[in-house]
């Protein structure tokens, strides 16, 4: 059995319409999963950079990263798994929280070096950042008081140190 | 200068060399039309939009030119579809224009609308909306220069009809370039000495050459490097004619349908030199099983391509021309007598061959029609077809003398495809004999065009081997399905058919007509049951001044072999049923 492992690419696509959907299109055809995928603008404003997180052994990476490289809008693909680098996910989660075990989770919120970002009578949002880790943790701790609804962004990565990622490096 | 849209589109397409456009008007691009009405570019009226599709690959395919069909929005641009796929599978350079709703109706479901990049996306190389006439200019000048550089494709541009009417300044663009854009050409010095050292120290190598080689143009370099080397050559089917059928170094066609011999050279040649094909899962069979013993140079434009179904041992991405260019000058010439014998011998002892049972009821072997053919027109003729068994008796008994001769939907395998790429390619060939060689099943598909032929007064001959089946599926449910003949039998209800009830060929109902189909257009049609009539009425075919539909029966039961069985390997191959 090849070793299938999980992979981050941070992609830089010209930033126009229907670029995701190319992306988006190129995996449903050829049957790759995507675990996670945030876009967002960068510090050239002709340029998008999409963090597309992956399963898959050494041979569908290097497929996926051809078809990517193939699509007319990609301009440059990193895969970080042998790179250092950081990884963040943010997290909103809408807990229920009364009077008497708010005191508690506040506490656990505390120790995640989570934030409180709205308080209702019944319930709070906490707004996490993090790596997958971290948050899952949290989303553990949580759930015992009761999740009522959580939204994330999906994972975006950056290389540490003096590594850039630019159309131009 | 200020133009419109419209005018901008003419005047780039100028530029651009276009010199003919196929296809039909609509709500949506009637500005554009407009414009066509005065320029020089020639317009194909076409019958269907599938059909302008085709034409423009077959005119494609046939020159190496960019090939342009029009449509409006909506249907037309839908219709367009299995065009684009086809000629997106076998890597041909399009550009195709449609008509768009206004710009400010998209997305309001207006008359005529559907989301035409969204159904094109996956289907070609790269597509544009062009919201902006500003945009205009550039992205035809970009459009072209994708579709043909690199890895040819299909591009795609969508054009509202407002931006068709809007003005603006026109500059031409001289220069372009995309930055995320830059196909390689040249390959890596290093990997084609490396190919080289495992080509002079290789006994028994083989040139597994595919369709690439034909779209690079590296025909040329291809002959002058086996013939100084002196390595058999065997091609697929994209590549027939990339060396002339008669060249002593020439093996054949390898495959699910190709020799016994070429495939059995596959299995047991100890380097494989593969130029500008894909490992098709046509070509390779089983591919745990899949040339085992050998060495493997890849060679090919795509990275992509590189390591997708077969590992292999020496990648060099970039234009094969430019590869086999060096090569040639890194390596010596060599001898590989007795390979080649050895591979003249397999072909001695398992030759294409089909049964001539003769005597007075006697069908005729469609084989011997396509060999006929080949004896008439010296394997020179421009040769289109569909999809199918006589696809696969065309690939083996019309072996091309000239690359771009074999006009053929190799990867998509869209029936139909061959007689509108015919009237393509006679467009662009007009003194060369153009010839379909069909299916009932596949010319009824795309016959609609037969209007189009004597509008635009281009002359092909049809020959339709007519089995009154889809003959390739009726042999896989005859070998694989129990005789059980669902839905493939073209002149009974539902199309259902068992061996008890086949219909005795002499006897069938004509459904259609394609004698008199032909007497409906004003073309000359001709219904030939003896084999006795075959060549004479194939020379009257080539005499004539108008299209010729060439409706010749054959018997439901001849069968395509050699057959490699789907998912089996390629040395499990079927020589005969016999």
């Amino acid at each position: 059995m090849k070793k299938e492992q999980t992979h981050t690419l941070s992609v830089l696509v010209e930033n126009k319409s229907g670029v995701l959907a190319r992306v988006a299109g190129l995996f449903s055809a050829r049957g790759f999963n995507i675990d996670s995928l945030a876009v967002g603008k960068t510090e050239d404003p002709s340029v998008s950079r999409m963090t597309i997180v992956v399963k898959g052994d050494e041979s569908v990476l290097e497929q996926i990263e051809k078809q990517l490289n193939k699509l007319i809008d990609v301009i440059k693909i990193c895969d970080y798994i042998a790179t250092p680098h950081l990884e963040r996910d943010l997290a909103l989660i809408k807990v229920k929280a009364n009077k008497n075990n708010r005191s508690e989770l506040l506490q656990i919120i505390d120790i995640f070096r989570a934030k409180i970002v709205d308080v209702a009578d019944d319930s709070l949002i906490v707004e996490v950042t993090g790596d997958e880790e971290k948050i899952a943790a949290l989303i553990s701790m949580v759930s015992s008081f009761g999740i009522l609804e959580m939204s994330r962004t999906g994972i975006v990565a950056m290389a540490r140190g003096c590594s850039i990622l630019t159309v131009h490096s | 200068m200020e133009k419109t849209g419209a005018e901008i589109i003419v005047e780039c397409l100028e530029r651009e060399g276009v010199s003919i456009v196929f296809g039909i008007p609509g709500g949506c691009n009637l500005p554009f039309f407009d414009k066509l009405y005065d320029s020089k570019i020639r317009v194909i009226l076409t019958r269907h939009e599938q059909g302008a599709s085709h034409m423009a690959d077959g005119y494609a395919r046939s020159t190496g030119k960019v090939g342009v069909c029009i449509a409006t929005s909506g249907p037309g641009a839908t219709n367009l579809v299995t065009g684009l796929a086809t000629a997106h599978m076998d890597s041909i350079p399009m550009v195709a224009i449609t008509g768009q709703v206004r710009t400010d109706a998209i997305g309001s479901d207006a008359f005529q609308e559907a989301d035409a990049t969204g159904c094109t996306r996956p289907v070609t190389k790269h597509n544009y909306l062009v919201k902006d006439v500003k945009d205009l200019a550039a992205v035809i000048r970009e459009a072209f220069y994708i579709a043909k550089s690199g890895r040819p494709g299909p591009v795609h541009i969508d054009v509202p009809v407002d931006v068709q009417r809007a003005v603006t300044e026109f500059v031409y663009p001289e220069k372009i370039s995309v930055r995320s854009y830059s196909p390689t050409i040249k390959g890596h010095a290093m990997q084609i000495k490396k190919a080289a050292e495992y080509i002079k120290n290789s006994e028994r190598p083989l040139l597994y050459v595919g369709g690439g080689t034909i779209l690079s143009g590296a025909c040329e370099e291809l002959r002058a490097f086996a013939e100084k080397m002196n390595i058999p050559v065997v091609t697929t089917l994209m590549a027939n004619g990339a060396l002339p059928y008669d060249h002593p170094l020439y093996m054949g066609p390898l495959g699910m349908h190709g020799k016994y011999s070429t495939n059995t050279a596959m299995q047991k040649c100890d380097l494989m030199i593969s130029c500008g094909a894909r490992f098709d899962d046509r070509v390779t069979g089983k591919l745990s099983s899949f040339s085992p013993h050998s060495k493997k140079i890849h060679f090919d434009i795509d990275p992509a391509n590189i390591g997708k179904s077969v590992k292999v041992d020496v990648p060099v991405v970039g234009d094969l021309r430019s590869i086999l260019k060096e090569l040639i000058a890194e390596t010596p010439k060599k001898e590989h007598k007795d390979w080649i014998h050895q591979i003249q011998a397999w072909d001695k002892e398992h030759p294409l061959s089909y049964k001539n049972n003769g005597g007075k009821d006697a069908t005729i072997k469609p084989q011997y029609v396509i060999q006929e053919l080949h004896r008439l027109t010296k394997g020179e003729a421009i040769v289109s077809t569909g999809v199918g068994q006589h696809q696969m008796w065309a690939m083996q008994w019309y072996p091309c003398k000239e690359p771009r001769h074999f006009l053929t939907s190799g990867g998509l395998g869209t029936m139909g495809y061959g007689f509108p790429a015919a009237i393509g390619a006679k467009l662009a060939h007009p003194k060369k004999d153009v010839i379909c060689i069909d299916g009932d099943g596949c010319f009824q598909m795309t016959m609609t065009e037969l209007a189009t032929t004597v509008t635009e007064d281009v002359k092909v001959i049809v020959i339709i081997l007519n089995n009154y089946y889809l003959g390739m599926v009726r042999q896989w449910q005859e070998l694989f399905y129990k005789e059980r003949f669902s839905a493939s039998c073209l002149v009974a209800e539902g199309g259902k058919r068992t061996k008890e009830n086949e219909p005795d060929p002499k006897l069938i109902p004509y459904i259609p007509d394609f004698k008199k189909l032909a007497d409906a257009y004003g073309i000359l049609g001709m219904r030939i049951t003896k084999t006795e009539e075959v060549t004479p009425a194939l020379e009257k075919a080539l005499q004539s001044k108008t299209s010729v539909i060439l409706d010749i029966v054959i018997h439901p039961g001849d069968k395509v072999f050699p057959m490699v069985p789907a998912g089996a390997g390629l040395d499990e191959i079927i020589v005969d049923m016999a």
